[in-house]
C-alpha cells in the first residue's frame, strides 16, 4: 500500500496552486514604484575591436536616463571561474578576466558592450540601438573551430593567450604510462570519434534582473533569476563590485527552470545595481528569447576520440580519451569544472576497467560561454563510453548486453575505487541492468522488428548503462579538485511558539518541488502534518548561508541538511521534556509527535514542547534556553552515485532518414525515494532533455561566429510529438551508505543516460537493416544526417 | 496611443496603448495580469496562449487593438468560482503535469481549448495539439497524461507503466 504522506508519499506539489492559477511570481512579473528599463547593447560581431562606443546621441533621446560603457566597470573587479585547474605540466589555467561589460574587444556575438537605461522599456531599446549604430567595432577574424582555434597561434581570443588554450589537463597524468601501454599490447582497440553536440539550455523563463538601492542605509536588493542567491551574492560582493556581503540582499522568486544556465552569475545583475544606486531608481532588465540564446552559458561542446582496448572477449582493458572542449569567450564560473573533474572523474563509467586516461583540451573561441547544463559533463563522459562501448561489440561480434554485463562493476565489490580517483559506496548494476531487460520484453524484439519492418521502417534496440557522481560537494573532495568554494549545505529549521515550522533552506527549487519534498521530510521526522510545514527559499536575508541547487544536490546534501537540523529539534526537544515531565533526558523518547519518559504514560505533544520552549517561565536557565529553532550545515563525505540502465527502441525511415522513438526504458538506482511522482518527474525531463540532444538541438555558429540557430524557429526544441510516454522504475534501490536519508538524486539522470541509448538504438536499427557501414552519426541524429549515412 | 476596452476574465477593462503594443504587453503589464508568460520573441512557445472569443491565441502574436471588444480569457480566469481549481487544473496538479510553472499557463489554455474540441483526445492528438507549445521541465509525459485524464480518460494503464 503507497503512503500517503510523508516520506516515500507521491504528495501533490502544493506549488502547483499558484503556478495553476497564475499566481507564480516570476522575476519579470515584479513591478516596483519608481522603476526604469535597462537594455544591453549587444555585439553583433563575434570578435572585433572596440574603436568607439557612440553614447552621445543615446544619451540625449527621449526618456534616457543613463548610458553605461565597459569603462564604468573597467576599476571593478571580474566574474571570476570557480575552479582552478592546473594543466599537466602543473601550470595554472589561463584565466582571462571577464568583464561586466565588454571593454577594449568584444568577443562573441552577444557580448554586451554598453547598457542604456531609460523610463520605459521602449526608449531603452531605442538609445540601445542608437548606440549600436554610433559605435565603432573593427571586426576581427573569427575563431570558431575549436581545432584551428589551438593550430593558430596569431588569431587570439585573448591577446595575451596565444594558442587559445586555457588548459591542457591530464586525469590522471600518473596513469598515462600504463594505459598507454595496456592499449598497446591489447588484442583489440576501437577507436570512436565524436562530437557532443553543443546545447543551448533554454528554461523557459529567460533570465531577468532587478536592481534597488536604498540610499537611507546603504543597502543593495537583487531580485535575480538564480539557483544560488548565495553564490550570485558572492560573487557580486567578493569579487565583482567590492560590495560588503551584508549589503547586498539576493532574492531568486519563483524562476522558471534552470538547468545549470541560471547557477551563473551573468554581468547585467552587476549592471542593474550599479544603476539602480546611480539613479536611486529599481532598474529591471529582462531577456529576449534572442538575448538567451546569444548570452546564456551553452552547454557540451566536445570534441572527443576515445579508444577502448580489451581481450576478444570484449573484457575492459583501458580507456584512453583527448578530448577538445569550448569554453567560449570566457569562463563561467563553473566552466573550468565540468569538463574536468565532472567529466574525467567519471571515465571508468559503472566497469572495472583496471587502465583510464584522459585528456582534455580547453579551449577559448569567440562563441558564448559554454557551461554545466544538466548532467555536466557526465553525459559527455557517458555518451563516450556507452557509444564506443557499442562499436566495439559490433567490430569483435558480442552482445552488447552481454559485454556490459561482464565488465559492470558487481555488487560485492563496494566500495570500488576507480582509477580516476572517485570511490563509489554503492550500487547494483546488474540489478538496473536486469530491470531494463525486463522492463523492455528484450525477448519480443523480433517480433516487434518484423511488425515495424512490415510498415517498411528499421527498428532498433539502444542500451545504455551509466553512472554519475552527484550530490556535488564534499567540501575537502572539491577542494582538492580545484574547487575555490566549498559546498556544504545549511539548513534551519525554527519551530514557531504555536507549532508550525519554518525550515529555511539553502536548496532553490526552480521546479523540482522542494516546497513539497522538503515538507514532507520534517513532517514524517517530527510526527507532525505536512501543512504544518513551510519551506522558506532563494532569499539571502531569510536563508542561512547555502550553495542552492545544481549537480542534483538539493535533497543528497541540502535535504540531509535538513533531515539533521531537525535531529537537533528532537534532541532539544528532549531535553525541554525532561524538565517539563521531571524526568532524566535519557528516560525520553520521541515517536508520532509526542515526547514521553519510557516506559510510563508522562508524555508531551510536540505543540506543547514547542509552545513551552517560547513561555520559559520556569526554564532552568543555566542547563535549558529558550527558543526551539537549530540549523545543520552538512558536508558530505563523498559524492553520492546514482546509476542506471536505459533502454531505447527507435523506428528509423530509411527513405527520410527520420528516427521516431517508439520507447523508452529507465532503470534507475536513486537510493530511497522521498516522493515517486517527483523522482518520476524529474526522469521524464531529462530523458525529453537527451531525447532532444540526441535527435534535434544543434546549436550552429557559423564560420563568422554569427549563431545561425538563434530562435526556436531554428533550433529545434523537443516539443510533446518528439517524445513518447517513458517507462521509469526506481525499485533497485541501494542506499546511499553516507548520508542518513540514503538518497542519492535523481535530476540528471535522464539527460546522462539516454543519449547513448538514442544513438545506440539508430546505429542498431541499421545495422539491423543492412546498413552495416555505417559505425557512427554524430548527434543530432537529423534526418538528414541519417539519410546521408545510410547512402554516403 | 488608443483606448481600447475588451472583457478580460469576466470583467470589463480598458487601457491606453500604442500602436505596437501586444495584447501580451497588455494583459501583463497595463492589467497586472502575469500570468500570461513571455518565452519567446518568435511566437514559438505558447507560454502566452489565451482564449480570445473561445479561441486560443498566442497573446504575443496579437496586437491589444486586435482583441478590440473580445471577451477574453487568462490563466487567472481558470479557477471554479469558488477559487478551486478547474478540472484541468486540477488534472495538472494530480499528475504532475509542471514543474518550474513557467510553461503551465499556456499549457492549461491551449489544452482547454483541445478539450472544447475535442472532448476525448487520444494521445497522439494531444501531442499534435500541443506541439506549439515548449515545455523544458517535463518531458510532456505528465502533461499529455493530465490532458487525457481532464478529458475522462483511464490513464492509469500510463501509469502503470
Ligand atoms: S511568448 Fe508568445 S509564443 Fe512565446
Ligand atoms: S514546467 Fe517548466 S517549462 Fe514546463
Amino acid at each position: 500500500m503507497p503512503k500517503d504522506h510523508g516520506i516515500g508519499a507521491s504528495s501533490k506539489r502544493r506549488e502547483d496552486v499558484r503556478f495553476l492559477t497564475g499566481k507564480g511570481v516570476y522575476t519579470d512579473d515584479l513591478a516596483l514604484h519608481g522603476e526604469v528599463h535597462a537594455v544591453m547593447v549587444r555585439s553583433t560581431v563575434a570578435h572585433g575591436s572596440i574603436k568607439a562606443v557612440g553614447t552621445a546621441r543615446a544619451a540625449g533621446m527621449p526618456g534616457v536616463l543613463a548610458v553605461f560603457t565597459g569603462e564604468d566597470f573597467a576599476a571593478v573587479g571580474g566574474n571570476p571561474a570557480g575552479w582552478l585547474i592546473n594543466s599537466r605540466d602543473g601550470t595554472p589555467m589561463r584565466e582571462p578576466k571577464r568583464p561586466v561589460l565588454a571593454h577594449g574587444k568584444v568577443r562573441h556575438v552577444g557580448d554586451a558592450y554598453a547598457a542604456v537605461v531609460a523610463e520605459t522599456y521602449e526608449q531603452a531599446r531605442d538609445a540601445a540601438q542608437a548606440v549600436s549604430d554610433d559605435s565603432e567595432i573593427t571586426e576581427l577574424p573569427a575563431i570558431v573551430d575549436m581545432a584551428a582555434a589551438v593550430a593558430n597561434p596569431g588569431n587570439r581570443v585573448h591577446d595575451e593567450i596565444p594558442d587559445n588554450l586555457c588548459f591542457d589537463w591530464g586525469w590522471i597524468e600518473d596513469n598515462r604510462a600504463a594505459v598507454d601501454a595496456a592499449i598497446k599490447a591489447a588484442p583489440h582497440v576501437t577507436t570512436l570519434e565524436l562530437v557532443n553536440n553543443r546545447l543551448v539550455p533554454n528554461a523557459m523563463e529567460p533570465r531577468a534582473s532587478i536592481g534597488e538601492y536604498f540610499p537611507g542605509t546603504g543597502d543593495y536588493k537583487l531580485t535575480t533569476t538564480s539557483q544560488n542567491p548565495h553564490l550570485t551574492r558572492l560573487l557580486i560582493a567578493a569579487f565583482v563590485m567590492g560590495i560588503p556581503e551584508n549589503k547586498l540582499q539576493v532574492v531568486a522568486p519563483d524562476v522558471g527552470g534552470g538547468f545549470g544556465s541560471k547557477i551563473y552569475h551573468y554581468g547585467e545583475e552587476a549592471v542593474v545595481l550599479a544603476a539602480a544606486k546611480k539613479l536611486a531608481r529599481p532598474v529591471r532588465w529582462t531577456a529576449e528569447r534572442s538575448e538567451s540564446f546569444l548570452s546564456d552559458a551553452h552547454g557540451r561542446d566536445h570534441v572527443t576520440k576515445i579508444e577502448l582496448a580489451c581481450e576478444k572477449d570484449g573484457t575492459f582493458i583501458a580507456f584512453r580519451t583527448e578530448t577538445l572542449a569550448n569554453v567560449g569567450a570566457y569562463l563561467s564560473n563553473f566552466s573550468t569544472a565540468t569538463p574536468t573533474f565532472l567529466h574525467g572523474t567519471l571515465m571508468a563509467g559503472p566497469y572495472k576497467v583496471p587502465n583510464v586516461y584522459v585528456n582534455v583540451k580547453t579551449v577559448f573561441t569567440n562563441t558564448a560561454p559554454v557551461d554545466a547544463y544538466r548532467g555536466a559533463g557526465r553525459p559527455e563522459a557517458t555518451f563516450s563510453l556507452e557509444r564506443v562501448v557499442d562499436k566495439m561489440c559490433r567490430e569483435l561480434g558480442l552482445d552488447p548486453f552481454e559485454v556490459r554485463r561482464k565488465n559492470l562493476i558487481t555488487k560485492d565489490m563496494f566500495p570500488y575505487t576507480t582509477p580516476v580517483g572517485l570511490a563509489y559506496d554503492t550500487g547494483d548494476y546488474q540489478a538496473t541492468l536486469d530491470k531494463a531487460i525486463a522492463m523492455a520484453d528484450v525477448a519480443g524484439f523480433e517480433a516487434r522488428r518484423a511488425a515495424s519492418a512490415a510498415k517498411g521502417k528499421l527498428r532498433g534496440m539502444g542500451l545504455s548503462t551509466w553512472i554519475e557522481a552527484c550530490g556535488i560537494a564534499p567540501s575537502h573532495l572539491v577542494g582538492v579538485l580545484g574547487s575555490r568554494v566549498g559546498l556544504y549545505d545549511a539548513a534551519t529549521v525554527r519551530v514557531n511558539a504555536t507549532g508550525s515550522i519554518s525550515v529555511m533552506t539553502g536548496a532553490h527549487s526552480h521546479g523540482q518541488g522542494h516546497e513539497t519534498v522538503f515538507a514532507q521530510i520534517v513532517a514524517d521526522k517530527l510526527g507532525i502534518p505536512e501543512s504544518s510545514v513551510e519551506i522558506v527559499h532563494g532569499d539571502t536575508a531569510k536563508i542561512p548561508f547555502g550553495m542552492g541547487s545544481y549537480g542534483s544536490r538539493s535533497l543528497a546534501v541540502c535535504g540531509v541538511a535538513m533531515a539533521k537540523a531537525v535531529d537537533k529539534i528532537i534532541a532539544k526537544g528532549k531535553k525541554i521534556a525532561a524538565h517539563m515531565l521531571e524526568a532524566a533526558e535519557g528516560d525520553i523518547t520521541f515517536e508520532d509527535g509526542k515526547f514521553a519518559v519510557a516506559g510510563t504514560d508522562k508524555a508531551k505533544t510536540f505543540g506543547e514542547i514547542a509552545f513551552s520552549a517560547y513561555v520559559p517561565h520556569n526554564y532552568p536557565l543555566e542547563t535549558l534556553e529558550p527558543g526551539l529553532e537549530e540549523t545543520s550545515f552538512y558536508d558530505p563525505a563523498n559524492f553520492t552515485y546514482p546509476a542506471g540502465a536505459y533502454l531505447c527502441e527507435v523506428e528509423v525511415d530509411a527513405e527520410t532518414g527520420k528516427v521516431d522513438i517508439a520507447a523508452f526504458r529507465c532503470a534507475d538506482d536513486f537510493g530511497n525515494i522521498m516522493n515517486p511522482m517527483i523522482v518520476e518527474g524529474q526522469v521524464h525531463g531529462g530523458v525529453g532533455q537527451g531525447i532532444g540532444q540526441a535527435l534535434l538541438e544543434n546549436t550552429h555558429y557559423d564560420e563568422n561566429g554569427q549563431l545561425l540557430t538563434g530562435s526556436f524557429m531554428d533550433y529545434a526544441m523537443p516539443r510533446a510529438d518528439d517524445v513518447p510516454f517513458y517507462n521509469v522504475d526506481y525499485s533497485c534501490q541501494t542506499p546511499c551508505t553516507h548520508n542518513p536519508l540514503g538518497v542519492k538524486g535523481c535530476g540528471e539522470a535522464g539527460a546522462i543516460g539516454s543519449p547513448p541509448a538514442v544513438v545506440n538504438a539508430v546505429i542498431d536499427a541499421l545495422h539491423r537493416g543492412g546498413h552495416s557501414h555505417v559505425t557512427h552519426i554524430d548527434m543530432p541524429v537529423s534526418p538528414s544526417r541519417v539519410w546521408s549515412a545510410i547512402n554516403g | 496611443m488608443t483606448k481600447v476596452s475588451m472583457t478580460v476574465n469576466g470583467k470589463p477593462v480598458s487601457g491606453v496603448v500604442e500602436g505596437r503594443t501586444l495584447l501580451s504587453a497588455f494583459l501583463r503589464e497595463g492589467l497586472g495580469l502575469t500570468g500570461t508568460h513571455i518565452g519567446c520573441d518568435t511566437s514559438q512557445c505558447g507560454a502566452c496562449v489565451v482564449h480570445v472569443d473561445g479561441r486560443a491565441v498566442k497573446s504575443c502574436s496579437i496586437f491589444a487593438q486586435e482583441a478590440a471588444g473580445a471577451t477574453v480569457t487568462t490563466i487567472e480566469g481558470m479557477a471554479n468560482a469558488d477559487g478551486s481549481l478547474g478540472a484541468i487544473q486540477q488534472a495538472f496538479q494530480d499528475h504532475h503535469g509542471l514543474q518550474c510553472g513557467f510553461c503551465t499557463p499556456g499549457m492549461v489554455m491551449s489544452s482547454a481549448a483541445l478539450l472544447a474540441e475535442n472532448p476525448k483526445p487520444s494521445e497522439a492528438e494531444v501531442r499534435h495539439y500541443l506541439e506549439g507549445n515548449i515545455c523544458r521541465c517535463t518531458g510532456y509525459h505528465n502533461i499529455v497524461k493530465a490532458v487525457m485524464a481532464a478529458s475522462g480518460q483511464d490513464v492509469s494503464a500510463v501509469a502503470a507503466e
